[in-house]
């Protein structure tokens, strides 16, 4: 198990390391000079070297990168060059939106995806199963700002429950915090719960038909103790790695919902800085997201490490 | 009163009848042994005493187990009976166990469900039921993965599962097919001990009549769904009444006649040859070490001779096997065909390579399903420089199939059309379509029924002496490869522990692994009727 632990451990530090070489090379080594970009095709030659100088651009691509990549490990992002203060506090401010409400899409999309897919699978071919595929398949095909929208219509705007977009902040308190970010977190959910319940029910589906389910069957368990004891655990592998495909993809992709509600959250805040140029924002967000990416693929890792002893190695 | 009689049953899933009209008895301490091909409803049969049948069946006639009717029985009260009363022993020990459950707790399980005991209570007893199932807790310990362990292993830890609770009856579904046949003779010595010991009644179901030879005291042979057969063993074997019954012994022990017609050159020389696996440890820095799976093995095929090679699972064989077929560099010695070597400039030497065909065991996994008869069988031709086109290329089809026994029509149809027989014809159509001189039959024949084994083993008998092929047949049934090779190499752990005419080989074993492996292979009573013989296989069969 240590063993394993640690060549994960030796493989995500890798991945970090490629990782922010290529995001470097692409953001500030190929398309030339980051300053010119950012300044625009009439700037004048003196705010040029100023804004190079600021930068850290003078210097040969080997200094600048490690200089970058020392910053990061020291919590230094640099300077936005729009805003005027430290990525590093306004990723800090948007990650405590971002991070709550892919947590909180995550754990309402496992909420619904589990029940939804165990109940399915062990009604096969009944009209719970059909209504079940039925509804998930609805539920990948809708696009998830027009159910976002749909929703703000109903419960901001008629019902009047919740506010129409924006974020009232933690210091607001707990609940009102979470009460805005209810709406996204559905938005966000519905079709990883669609996609979730279909990867849940099919492989359990598989699962109940392995020759260990007969085996215990004839040891005199009913099938649904069958399925709770033996078929559930074995069916949750692939389910950890949807989990955690989405859980990346709920992180980084919510720019939509983020604008649809107009929460401050990293997708917006990347959205943004590539309209106003601010590549150092970029740079910072990417790889930022990428860490999350790789640490989260290093968790799903371990979890099946937890659920597999196959993979924990010989003793 | 009998521990289990079945009575006329019946059985039909969504209206096709399965089983028609069954009859069949077991007392407590006797093994009945139930015998038939594919498709004869012996599992079946097996499966609804356990009423854990596939949906949509429907049984009717009379199940009694100890007293209680089986098909009256509610679901809950089914689910008493299943694991106390009945256990249960599956063929494929490899997938029959929980991955993710030590096995322990999988043992423990049985008692824990019927029995109101204490956790700890249930895993000593767990421990008790391997012990019995002779897997003691020193080397095998309740913290076993049965990934851990080895098939035979596996197929003990089902056996300790199924006996847990000292149930009346045992029901194995071919317990050793998918062993090796030591440890076939193992597990059925094991099934026999707790028999005796726990009075306990057997029904051992088997497509093998040998290993049901050696054990059962009363014998049921199923055909079709239905019983065209029983009553002791002893006088069954000798005294068989139904043209099935008989044509059924015939086939197992059959022999294809062949006229030796080996010649004095050598087709394949394999000289001192090594194959080595670099094998990666699971150690952080990906340390590697060497693994010898074949350690210098010679041998020659002389030119129409059929030679057989017999070893155990892991033994080196398959590996061997590409080896030959120049799929894979060798690390030591060398193998030539013809004279030439098989692998030049890292890949199969080509001039040779389209005289050699394969024909391996699963007559359902080695073909591409959305490819009709005529690509499937002509897929060889990539080998050649010339590939035959047009009418020239239909010939060859017809040709082919042909000489396999199937019609030039059948070249339209698609794989699933075709029996697990049929399909073996078709491999060796496949095969023989470029004409090669060698054909390695990978245990080809091992996955049919002996019916369809000894004709399958007529065609290439007949085959050989009409093409001049030579072959190496490759086995781990050492009846089949006796009945079809003139030599024999037995391998072990890479190497090549014995040789000779496989008659000698076989009846005067000189190493004792041979020695060992000759005595677990089951085999029919001597004196019975069917035995060894040379008639050609009769239509009835089929």
């Amino acid at each position: 198990m240590l063993r394993y632990f640690l060549k994960r451990l030796l493989s995500l530090a890798l991945s970090l390391v490629a990782a922010s070489i290529v995001i470097f090379l692409a953001l500030e080594v190929v398309p030339g000079d980051p300053a010119a970009y950012m300044l625009g095709l009439n700037a004048q030659e003196d705010t040029l070297n100023a804004l190079r100088e600021q930068l850290g651009l003078n210097g040969t691509v080997l200094e600048r990168y490690l200089s970058w990549a020392g910053g990061l490990l020291t919590g230094d992002f640099g300077i936005s060059y729009t805003y005027r203060t430290p990525v590093s506090e306004m990723i800090g401010d948007r990650m405590w939106v971002s991070l709550p409400l892919a947590l909180y899409a995550l754990t309402l999309s496992t909420l619904i995806a589990f029940p939804a897919g165990i109940w399915a699978a062990s009604r096969r071919g009944s009209y719970v199963d059909a209504g079940v595929m039925g509804v998930t398949q609805l539920g990948v095909a809708i696009p998830n700002f027009w159910f976002a929208m749909l929703m703000v219509l109903i419960f901001a705007i008629n019902l009047r429950w919740f506010s129409a977009g924006g974020f009232a902040g933690w210091d607001a308190g707990f609940w009102a915090g979470m009460k805005s970010l209810t709406l996204p977190a559905i938005a966000l959910a519905l079709p990883q719960a669609s996609i979730l319940t279909r990867v849940m029910r099919s492989s359990l589906l598989d699962t109940l038909n392995e020759d260990f389910i007969r085996t215990a069957r004839a040891k005199g368990l009913n099938k649904a103790q069958a399925m709770w004891r033996h078929a559930l655990r074995n069916a949750l592998i692939p389910v950890l790695t949807i989990m955690g495909l989405q859980f990346s993809f709920l992180l980084a992709g919510a720019i939509i919902i983020e604008n649809v509600f107009f929460l401050p959250g990293l997708g917006r805040l990347v959205f943004q800085a590539i309209s106003a140029r601010d590549l150092i924002v970029v740079e910072s967000v990417v790889m930022l997201l990428v860490f999350a990416v790789i640490v989260v693929n290093f968790a799903v890792d371990l979890a099946y490490a937890l659920v597999d002893p196959r993979l924990r190695g010989r003793r | 009163m009998s521990l289990l009689s079945i009575d006329n049953l019946s059985l039909a899933i969504h209206g096709t009848q399965i089983l028609k009209e069954v009859s069949l008895k077991i007392e407590p301490g006797r093994i009945l042994g139930v015998i038939g091909e594919s498709g004869s409803g012996k599992s079946i049969t097996a499966f609804s005493v356990m009423q854990l049948l596939p949906y949509g069946a429907e049984c009717s006639g009379k199940i009694t187990l100890a007293g209680e009717d089986i098909l009256s029985r509610s679901e809950a009260q089914l689910c008493a009976i299943r694991g106390r009363d009945v256990g249960m022993v599956f063929q494929e020990p490899m997938t029959a166990l929980n991955p993710l459950q030590t096995i322990g707790t999988q043992v423990a399980e049985t008692i824990l469900i019927h029995k109101k005991v204490s956790r700890a209570a249930a895993m000593e007893r767990a421990a008790d039921a391997l012990r019995r199932a002779e897997l003691p807790q020193d080397r095998f310990p309740l913290s076993r993965y049965p990934h851990e362990l080895s098939g035979g292993q596996r197929q003990r830890v089902v056996i300790a599962m199924a006996i847990a609770l000292r149930p009346k009856l045992l029901i194995a579904d071919e317990p050793t097919t998918a062993l090796d046949v030591t440890t076939q003779a193992q597990i059925l010595k094991l099934l026999q001990k707790l028999v005796v010991e726990e009075n306990i009644g057997l029904m051992l179901i088997s497509h093998d009549l040998a290993v049901v030879a050696d054990l059962a005291d009363d014998l049921v042979i199923m055909r079709k769904g239905e019983v065209v057969e029983s009553g002791h063993a002893d006088n069954l074997f000798r005294n068989m009444q139904h043209p099935y019954s008989r044509a059924l012994l015939k086939a197992s022990g059959h022999v294809p006649e062949r006229t030796g017609h080996a010649r004095d050159t050598a087709l394949l020389q394999v000289r001192n040859v090594v194959r080595e696996y670099v094998t990666h440890s699971y150690g952080l820095w990906g340390t590697t070490s060497q693994f010898r799976a074949v350690n210098d093995v010679s041998f020659e095929i002389r030119r129409g001779e059929s030679l057989g090679l017999v070893g155990e699972s892991g033994c080196g064989k398959s590996t061997l096997t590409r080896a030959i077929l120049g799929l894979e560099d060798v690390q030591g010695g060398e193998i030539l065909f013809d004279g030439q070597p098989v692998f030049t400039h890292e890949h199969a030497n080509s001039d040779v390579r389209r005289r050699m065909q394969v024909v391996f065991q699963d007559p359902y996994g080695s073909f591409n399903p959305r490819w009709k008869v005529d690509r499937l069988v002509t897929e060889p031709y990539h080998l050649l420089e010339r590939q035959p086109k047009g009418r020239e290329k239909d010939r060859a089809i017809a040709e082919a199939l042909e000489s396999v026994g199937l019609n030039e029509t059948d070249r339209h149809k698609y794989i699933h059309e075709f029996s697990g027989g049929q399909r073996q014809r078709i491999a060796i159509a496949r095969a023989l379509i470029i004409k090669p001189d060698l054909i390695i039959l990978d245990e080809a024949v091992s996955a049919l029924d002996v019916s369809v084994r000894a004709q399958v083993l007529d065609l290439l008998a007949d085959l050989s002496d009409r093409l001049d092929l030579t072959y190496l047949f490759i086995s781990h049934d050492l009846s089949v490869v006796r009945s079809i090779t003139e030599r024999v190499l037995v391998m072990k752990a890479g190497q090549i522990v014995e040789h000779g005419p496989t008659d000698d080989v076989f009846d005067h074993p000189k190493h004792d692994y041979t020695k060992q492996l000759v005595a677990a292979a089951p085999a029919l009573p001597d004196d019975v009727a069917g035995g060894r013989s040379h008639d050609p296989i009769s239509g009835s069969l089929v």
